[in-house]
């Protein structure tokens, strides 16, 4: 069965132990969608990235993946279908460029499989052109710089050939050159090979710029859910953030930038 | 990993069994009897019968393979330990494994052991002073259905050192002749009278082989990190049972055996970290044959150091393995 949605989650209620993050949350997702995850820091953002993926259970809700539920879904098949890249950890992998990306094929070998085969070798080549590191494939991961590293992982992630990938803060510490760099990237793959995309984000510009949708949550709870016409509204940003914003026109069609007014005048 | 690094491990791997046969052919000569290579082969081939072949044969030849079998166990339960905690100072014993065998030695000898088993006394007390210990240590390491890796670790450590002291009490409590069983046993010995033991350990040292070979992709996966593994698609906590105990069988068992001989799953994994990089599926085979030179090359000076007398090969692997260790970390400034 073949259905437009790729992911639905339905009044997910989530946390850590005792202490409950994400009360009641349910947004859809369609296949081949763009969406953005916004929200101040300890709204639930990157809460939500593991819930969807299957790290945290859940409290309240269900999570379905093309119809499927995701904790019904073994983790090896679930890793083929969903890929994440997770804010970069700061002890740097002991492998090469090219062994790091590979390991984005595990999910697709057999339990007695050691060996990568030739396919799995082209899959993680591709993956390295596309994110412009083919260059980088001997060097050690501990030799990249933040943004090439966030293109390993990119690749890695790429490598997996999933059907929804799930980013939290790829453009983080960045520099504005690869902050473009890799969302061009992810518009790329989600026009040209029509993955879906759901990315956290705190840079709100960036965010309107090149998702469809955005999805901002407010202490644990969906706050609204639209265009980012609709959402990057200076009120909404306001009452969320408690912090004063002008959203100011651009020189790009209908598209806005977020600037924060100091002092709040 | 294309084709270079492929015939790069073929390499590191032939040149460690090449080194591991010449090894064992010098072991073999080495001794309060000296016998030269040449005649090492001669006796191999046809020598039955002579007291040559008897030397080689019932003494130093099941040692050799005892050595093989411990070195390689013992660095094969350090790989992966090291690399599921991620935690380089990890090795069998730091998890309280050595100090549980000890006890339940230290037991036997002052208390009696489990009767009627004769020669295997020791060493089943041994296995299940360290089996009680693991156990422990997992049970408390366990929390709502997850074992945290830190808190795994920080336990193994507090137990370890009870049980040490527990070993002291007995100690201090005991009449003289059983207290140097007693330190004999945990300064650690590869002489080890029945052979049927001898052919199983090598039996479960060569079997844990091939099994840590088949969770060594989870390994590179959890060289990552937790999440990240569970973001490839590992079953994490299914995945860390297994491996713990895995280690831990293979140490248990190590340690009945031999008693406690440090320093080879601690040095052995890192070196070869050293030389063939972080993949597991090299590190295990490497470490495997590494291990099992390093422990034939230590047992075979241990005897020979003041012959006829013969040292702990405790000692001797610590010396060793200390100092190769210290000098390997500070010419390549090398991290973990």
């Amino acid at each position: 069965m073949v259905t437009s949605i790729m992911l639905e989650i339905k009044g997910l209620s989530c946390g850590y132990g005792k202490r409950v993050v994400l009360h009641g949350v349910s947004f859809q997702i369609k296949r081949g969608e763009f969406v953005g995850i916004i929200g101040p820091n300890g709204s639930g953002k990157t809460t939500l990235l593991r819930a969807i993926n299957g790290l945290l259970p859940l409290t309240k809700g269900t999570i379905l993946l093309e119809g499927r539920e995701t904790h019904q879904i073994a983790r090896r098949s679930l890793a083929q279908k969903v890929a994440v890249v997770t804010q970069s950890p700061e002890a740097a992998p002991p492998f090469s460029v090219e062994e790091f990306v590979l390991l984005g094929r595990i999910p697709h070998w057999g339990r007695f499989q050691l060996l990568e085969t030739e396919g799995d070798l082209t899959i993680a080549e591709q993956a390295m052109v596309l994110t412009g590191i083919a260059s980088l494939q001997k060097r050690r991961m501990g030799e990249l710089s933040g943004g090439e590293r966030q293109l390993a992982f990119l690749a890695r992630a790429l490598a997996q050939q999933p059907q929804l990938l799930l980013l939290d803060e790829p453009t983080a510490h960045l520099d504005i050159g690869h902050q473009v760099q890799i969302m061009d990237l992810l518009r790329q793959l989600n026009r040209e090979q029509s993955l879906t995309i759901a990315v956290v984000l705190h840079d709100l510009t960036l965010a309107g710029l090149y998702c469809d949708r955005l999805i901002l949550l407010s202490e644990g709870r969906l706050h609204r859910l639209g265009p980012p016409q609709a959402v990057l509204r200076e009120e909404v940003i306001e009452e969320v953030y408690r912090t004063v914003v002008a959203v100011v026109a651009t020189p790009l069609q209908a598209k806005t930038a977020i600037v924060p007014v100091p002092g709040g005048e | 990993m294309g084709l270079n690094s492929k015939s790069l491990w073929l390499g590191w791997t032939l040149f460690l069994a090449i080194l591991l046969v010449i090894v064992c052919l010098f072991s073999l000569g080495v001794g309060a009897v000296h016998i030269p290579l040449q005649k090492v082969l001669v006796l191999l081939t046809r020598g039955r019968g002579t007291p040559g072949y008897t030397i080689l044969f019932a003494i130093r030849l099941p040692r050799i393979i005892l050595g093989l079998a411990v070195g390689g166990g013992l660095a094969i339960a350090g790989v992966v330990l090291q690399g599921m905690f991620r935690n380089p100072l990890v090795e069998p014993y730091t998890l309280g494994i050595s100090g549980g065998a000890a006890l339940g030695v230290a037991v036997n000898i002052v208390a009696g052991g489990p009767a009627g088993l004769g020669l295997f006394s020791l060493p089943v007390s041994g296995f299940l002073g360290a089996l009680g210990i693991i156990s422990l240590v997992y049970i408390l390491g366990m929390r709502g259905g997850t074992v945290t890796l830190a808190r795994l670790l920080l336990i193994g450590v507090m137990v370890s050192f009870i049980a040490s002291a527990l070993i002291m009490l007995i100690m201090a409590m005991t009449r003289t002749e059983d207290l140097h069983g007693i330190i004999f046993w945990i300064m650690g010995s590869l002489e080890e009278p029945d052979t049927s033991l001898i052919r199983a350990m090598l039996f479960i040292s060569l079997g844990g082989l091939i099994v840590a070979l088949f969770f060594s992709v989870d390994l590179n996966a959890f060289s990552l990190g937790e999440e990240e593994a569970f973001h490839l698609g590992v079953p994490v906590e299914r995945i860390k049972k297994i491996l713990f105990l895995l280690a831990s069988f293979l140490t248990g068992c190590c340690v009945s055996l031999t008693g406690i001989i440090g320093f080879v799953g601690l040095v052995i994994p890192h070196l070869m970290r050293l030389l063939v990089g972080g993949d597991h599926r090299i590190l295990l085979v490497t470490s495997f044959l590494a291990g099992a030179i390093f422990l034939i090359l230590c047992d075979t000076l241990a005897r020979v150091v003041i012959a006829p007398l013969e040292l702990p090969v405790g000692v001797i692997t610590g010396l060793v393995g200390g100092s190769i260790f210290i000098y390997a970390l500070s010419r390549k400034g090398a991290s973990f």
